[in-house]
């Protein structure tokens, strides 16, 4: 194998059946931007079957240095042939540090490589810094969500951590500048520990939370899935698409790809409206700077009010509806106006 | 069949504004709060039960906890499971993903073969979704996360469903293995005065240290390659501008100003 790789800041960028994940390429913009900080370089891991194409896409990122292992063994994932793959390069090549998505691929295999190493991991993180003596520093909403714990892993390398999807952004290309180097793998059909038989798709509905200007986000305190409709007409007089914290999540008033925080997805609106939420960080860290924040909640003391631009302390169900309508007829209002 | 389930004893979400960090160590202090078999690890108990009464054979619990953990393992006793095992030791504090997985491998070992080590996939206190996967890492065996249906066949590989993006896959493989489970693999069952009574008779054994045999260092606090660096208090906008006035005032407001910036 090429004796020389200068990455020290490594991003294992995922893909499944040539569908490449997006977070390994917004974790490839951070990293570059972290490793820029120190003059260090960036290595995209590839890893699977065929990867030419997605090479050159990852290549077009900026990335110095792009590892490929190629194998048919690779072709669908599977943890152990991963982990070799990966550790071989790993222990060769020594980097700093590795990030990962918290994706079910990533999760699933980033603790099993971090214990193979015996090197430390930090999970589902919504920030990554990093110290002018090259510490990884990655914070992690924790004790109930009211602090963020900074994770560091100072004796051994390298330093791992799984990073929540859509907390960074998606970078732009940037110059092709990188270059290709093959990891050799030396797999046996024993290593691919299980085998997968079918791998189904299911429809989701779409939430367009993602990608919308205007989210309505309902908690716990909305109390039953009949008053869901309220958070529900809200969002839609305002067009809006609708968030929830876990608990409606877990009672199955909203679907779980509704869950908006650090386990599940980060938005990016320009509003939020918060009803019946109390403001946990799990639940916060998966806003990113609206430019109007708003949060209905019954208690004067809710720590969402610490994070918002406009409050309303009062009941819900005494609120919104009034709100509705009166959003409904501004909106009919304008409409007639460009009417005529 | 021998399954064992690894059951982590969190402290009662119900109580957690009780509690507090120590500055020293930068580890939870739980003294006083009750605790609670972590969510997931219920329906992996569960998924446990379910497996023994399809292929029989024995349900051991596993715990790594402090000594006031026993009211949990009872707990899991009275689910079901056929005898529990708690290591507590001072050393055992403060390890993180790798040092847990590390000692729960070495007292798996010490129980003797194994068929099946279930866990949740993640813990609500911790929440780092690591042990069960660096656990089968330390056991050497195949492991699959965000499990949510499991068919153990007597005389074939099993047939195990996991979660991924926009779906699922479903592998084919051999026992011995770890497993973690997500909350939709099943509803757990209800405990009856006479499951309580039953576990009564039921072993508790309380493992230190010295019981397993820990020849790797990773093992506590000193043990633990990751480490608390700080703890931020997150950025705050500061005190909202609240809208008085009554619902009705307040609701109108609200869609005034939100007219005004052009949302509506
Ligand atoms: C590891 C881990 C990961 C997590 N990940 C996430 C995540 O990704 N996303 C997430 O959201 N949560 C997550 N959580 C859960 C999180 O910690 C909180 O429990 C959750 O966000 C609280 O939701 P809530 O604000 O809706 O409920 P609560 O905290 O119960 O708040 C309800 C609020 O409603 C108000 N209220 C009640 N009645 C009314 C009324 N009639 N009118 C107006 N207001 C009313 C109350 O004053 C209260 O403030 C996670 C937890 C853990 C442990
Ligand atoms: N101290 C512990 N004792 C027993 N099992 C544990 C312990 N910590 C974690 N586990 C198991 O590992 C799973 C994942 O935990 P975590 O990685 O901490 O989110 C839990 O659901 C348990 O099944």
């Amino acid at each position: 194998m090429i004796d020389h790789v200068d990455s020290k800041v490594w991003v294992f960028v995922e893909q499944r059946h040539g569908h490449v994940a997006e977070v390994g390429l917004e974790l490839v913009g951070k990293a570059l931007e972290l490793a820029g900080l120190l003059e260090w370089k960036v290595a995209a891991v590839l890893v699977g079957h065929q990867l030419g194409e997605i090479t050159e896409r990852v290549l077009s990122y900026g990335v110095d240095e792009v590892l490929v292992a190629d194998d048919p063994l690779l072709a669908e994932y599977c943890n152990e042939p991963y982990v070799k793959a990966i550790e071989g390069a790993v222990r060769l090549w020594q980097p700093e540090a590795l990030l990962l998505g918290a994706t079910a691929m990533g999760t699933d295999l980033a603790p099993r490589l971090a214990a193979r190493l015996r090197t430390g991991l930090s999970a589902h993180c919504i920030d990554l810094k990093i110290t002018p003596d090259g510490q990884l520093l990655s914070a992690v909403p924790g004790w109930g969500g009211s602090v963020l714990a900074q994770i560091s892993c100072p004796r051994t390398k390298p330093q791992c951590a799984t990073v929540m999807p859509g907390v960074f952004a998606m970078p732009e290309p940037g110059d092709n500048r990188g270059r290709v180097i093959p990891i050799e793998v030396h797999l046996q059909p024993e290593d691919v520990t299980y085998r997968v038989v079918e791998v189904k798709r299911e429809e989701a509905p779409k939430s367009g939370l993602q990608t919308a200007e205007i989210v309505v986000a309902g908690g716990w305190g909305v109390g039953t899935k009949a008053d869901w409709g309220l958070v529900e007409d809200l969002a839609a007089a305002l067009n809006a698409a609708v968030g929830a914290t876990r608990p409606p999540v877990d009672e199955g008033w909203a679907h779980e790809k509704q869950m908006i925080g650090q386990s599940g997805i980060t938005v990016r609106p320009k509003l939020y409206i918060g009803v019946g939420i109390s403001g946990h960080m799990h639940h916060l860290v998966g806003i990113k700077k609206p430019e109007l924040m708003v949060a209905i909640n019954s208690d004067p003391n809710a720590a969402i009010f610490d994070h918002c631009d406009i409050g309303i302390v009062g009941d819900l169900k005494e609120v919104v509806p009034g709100l509705t309508r009166a959003i409904r007829e501004h909106s009919e209002a304008v409409s007639k106006k460009t009417e005529r | 069949m021998r399954i064992i389930v690894c059951l982590k004893p969190v402290p009662d979400p119900k109580h957690w504004n009780k509690l507090k960090l120590d500055p020293q160590t930068r580890t939870l202090v739980r003294t006083g709060i009750p605790g609670t078999i972590n969510p997931l690890d219920r329906n992996a108990l569960e998924e446990a039960l379910r497996v023994r009464e399809a292929l029989g054979g024995e349900v051991i619990v596993l715990s790594m906890a402090p000594p006031d953990a026993q009211p949990v393992l009872k707990e899991a006793l009275a689910r079901g499971a056929d005898r529990a095992v708690l290591l507590s030791d001072r050393v055992f504090a403060g390890s993180d993903t790798l040092a847990t997985a590390y000692v729960l491998s070495e007292a798996i070992r010490t129980l003797g073969d194994f068929d099946l080590v279930l866990c949740g996939d993640e813990t609500i206190d911790g929440g780092t979704a690591q042990v069960s996967a660096q656990l089968a890492e330390f056991l050497g065996v195949p492991n699959l996360m965000h499990v949510s249906s499991v068919d153990a066949r007597p005389d074939a590989p099993w047939l195990v469903r996991s979660q991924i993006e926009h779906g699922c896959m479903v592998v084919e493989v051999k026992p011995p293995m770890v497993l973690s489970v997500v909350k939709a693999i099943n509803e757990p069952r209800y405990v009856t005065l006479m499951n309580i009574l039953q576990a009564e008779g039921k072993e508790l054994a309380i493992w230190s240290a010295q019981d397993v045999n820990l020849s790797e260092p990773w093992v506590g606090l000193a043990g633990s390659p990751t480490q608390m660096a700080d703890l931020l208090t997150p950025e705050r906008k500061g005190r909202a501008e609240m809208l008085p006035g009554s619902p009705a005032n307040q609701a109108r407001a609200l869609a005034d100003r939100l007219h005004r910036l052009g949302f509506c």
